[in-house]
């Protein structure tokens, strides 16, 4: 639980035992078939939110992408397959708000070097699934990747599936966790320095 | 090959040639990380009997184990039969490896157990020449494992040297003075090895390679004094300093720039992560032994640098791995601590959340720019005619730079006299003789 009104883009108290504790009790075991919701209609609203989601970083549209997500939410690459446990583990990124708000600063500072020039990408999305996950404001969902990246003057892709945990906040669905989970999570990437 | 190690390594400057020659490569490979103690694994990584990790010493795939016995091996990953890898994991715990192609089946020892159809032999399968090979000389400082296939090195602690007072403290800062690994943030670059270790204790760099980091560090406090901040100014009079070390090792003290009391190092670490609600909860619990808590998920602003492949600097262990001529890995291990003498409690948990935030930081948004930077070197040096690579700073000005009693070599921050001394222990060893040895279980 937050303490008072402190605003999660200035200061971190939401980063606590319960928050680490609810994470990862939520990221294990849920993409279940019997969790699974078959409407066509719900499925393809989030597949919709997801391609808008893809198109918004491709467009470096970092402030569309940043409303997409709770004031209190965390993005989350681990390092290896799995997960593990971000309490003590090191993760490939773990950002709360202010530290994603620092990443979109840092790439829009003119001295980010690793982004200069910045990576063009083009973002590919499928096999979205959605899973009931407890009350009827929430769900979660799971997506496949590809990411074509060209930066200096090759294209590369980054590959992989995430993991989200949605909530309906005044009837707009909105990002509390996004789990990106690169198949190369635990080897050496070279340059990983866009937001996934 | 014979090189002309006098011309290509002079007093203030390097010839392109030692980041771009394949043949000067393939030559390291043996004489540097043969020839000399490499970095190999911590021994947090395999902590029980059996426990295997797999590295490379130079190119040369290993299996880097604590044996049935309990002994440290470095096993060549290389089946004596036909040549296969033997091992394909990156870790696991096993008594005995069998070889995938033939069934060849070796113990952790390194001894050839046995061999399907062993009477189709007319050779003695248990001659030893059929035991892996493995390095001869295995060492561990304080947790720290190194291995060399040169019988005349010295011992891993002389070698080390003054080296190991930083070490020290580097590890005792911490519960029982003990680190265990933790992941890691792993990154490959397009550039040459030694660009890495060229970087580890340069002071130079920090204000303008990292300056997106210093300007985000920095985006919400007017003080602006969060990081790196204190290079910003006028580093070389601060008391922060370079210190050469010997045998290829340097050191970077930033320690001397801090407050000195519980909470100096935690009052420059930037934001992170969960950092206000570990400070609120920890003032509120433990009242004055917060800030000393707090410290332990803090940054220790040192660059300790082993040549030719290791660097401890803030709570991380990062290792320089050669891949080609052009291209190199380096795996920044993550630490957490234990509550060793059991006197940190419950604020474990929280410290190593923490701990691992402040360890992802500069990863992110720092290492990127320098790796952007070590692969911009390695294009402009196609420049063939133009050969040279200047280290001069800080050369030749009276009174800048005092050799101390012990031989170590001490000047200011943004001195590059650590890339003048290491590389010369470099060129000793590129130009010996390198007697290289492997041993086999008898
Ligand atoms: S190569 Fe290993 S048993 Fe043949
Ligand atoms: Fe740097």
């Amino acid at each position: 639980m937050s303490v008072g009104a402190q605003d999660p883009s200035v200061s971190s108290f939401y980063v606590n035992d319960s928050f680490y504790g609810d994470l990862i009790a939520r990221f294990q075991d849920w993409d279940h078939d019997r969790h699974g919701i078959c409407d066509p209609v719900e499925r393809d609203g989030f597949r919709l939110l997801l391609e808008r989601e893809a198109r918004f970083l491709d467009q470096h549209k970092y402030d569309d992408w940043l409303a997409m997500l709770t004031r209190e939410c965390v993005y989350w690459a681990p390092a290896r397959p799995g997960g593990g446990d971000p309490r003590t583990e090191i993760a490939v990124m773990f950002d709360d708000r202010r530290r994603l708000e620092d990443r979109v600063f840092r790439l829009r500072s003119e001295f980010a070097w690793s982004q200069a020039p910045a990576s063009r990408t083009v973002r590919m999305i499928s096999n979205v699934e959605v899973f009931e996950y407890g009350e009827m404001d929430r769900r979660m969902l799971r997506s496949n990747f590809i990411i074509n990246e060209f930066w200096d003057n090759e294209i590369r892709q980054l590959v992989g599936w995430c993991g989200y945990d949605m909530q309906n906040i005044d009837g707009r669905w909105l990002i509390r966790a996004k789990q990106i989970n690169l198949i190369n999570c635990d080897r050496c990437i070279r340059n990983p320095s866009i937001i996934l | 090959m014979s090189h002309d190690w006098e011309g290509l390594v002079q007093e203030d400057r390097v010839h392109r040639a030692l980041y771009t020659d394949p043949a000067i490569f393939n030559a390291e490979m043996t004489k540097i990380f043969g020839g000399t103690w490499v970095y190999i694994a911590h021994e947090s990584e395999i902590p029980n009997v059996n426990d295997y990790v797999t590295r490379k010493l130079g190119l040369r795939p290993v299996i880097v184990l604590r044996d049935s016995n309990n002994i440290l091996r470095v096993l060549y990953n290389r089946c004596t039969h036909r040549g296969t890898t033997l091992c394909r994991h990156e870790k696991g715990n096993a008594r005995a490896f069998q070889c995938p192609y033939h069934g060849w089946n070796f113990l952790n020892s390194g001894k050839l157990r046995g061999v399907p159809w062993a009477d189709g032999y007319s050779a003695d399968i248990k001659d030893e020449k059929f035991n892996l090979a493995q390095a001869p000389r295995v060492e561990s400082y304080r947790g720290f494992i190194f291995a060399t296939l040169n019988l005349e090195a010295p011992i891993l602690l002389n070698w080390l040297g003054p080296m190991t007072k930083p070490i020290d403290e580097w590890l005792d800062r911490n519960p029982g003075g003990k680190i265990v690994v933790c992941e890691a943030n792993r990154f490959k670059y397009k550039g040459n090895w030694k660009l890495a270790y060229d970087n580890s204790s340069d002071g130079y760099h920090v204000i303008y390679s990292h300056r997106s980091l210093l300007e985000m560090e920095n985006r919400l406090s007017d003080a602006a004094n969060k990081g790196m901040a204190y290079y910003k100014n006028s580093p070389d009079s601060l008391a922060m300093y370079v210190q050469y070390m010997g045998n290829g090792h340097h050191f970077k003290d930033k320690r001397p720039n801090l407050q000195a009391r519980p909470g100096g190092l935690w009052a420059i670490e930037s934001t992170h992560p969960g950092k206000e609600y570990a400070e609120a909860e920890f003032r509120r619990k433990y009242g004055e032994r917060a800030d000393s808590l707090l410290d332990l998920a803090g940054s220790e602003p040192v660059n300790i640098n082993i040549f030719p492949n290791l660097s401890l600097l803030g709570n991380h262990i990062q290792v320089f791995q050669p891949i080609s001529v052009n291209e190199t890995d380096a795996v920044w291990y993550g630490t957490r601590i234990e509550d060793v003498n059991g006197d940190i409690g419950d604020a474990l948990g929280t410290i190593n959340a923490l701990r691992m935030r402040t360890q992802e930081g500069f990863p992110n948004f720092g290492e990127v720019d320098d790796l952007a930077n070590f692969e911009q070197i390695q294009v402009g040096l196609q420049c063939e005619e133009d050969e040279w690579i200047y280290m001069n700073r800080g050369h030749g000005i009276p009174d800048r730079i005092k050799t101390n009693a012990d031989g170590t070599i001490t000047a200011p921050a943004t001195d590059e006299v650590f890339m003048r001394e290491y590389i010369k222990e470099w060129k000793r060893l590129m130009k010996g003789p390198t007697p290289l040895s492997i041993k086999r279980e008898p």
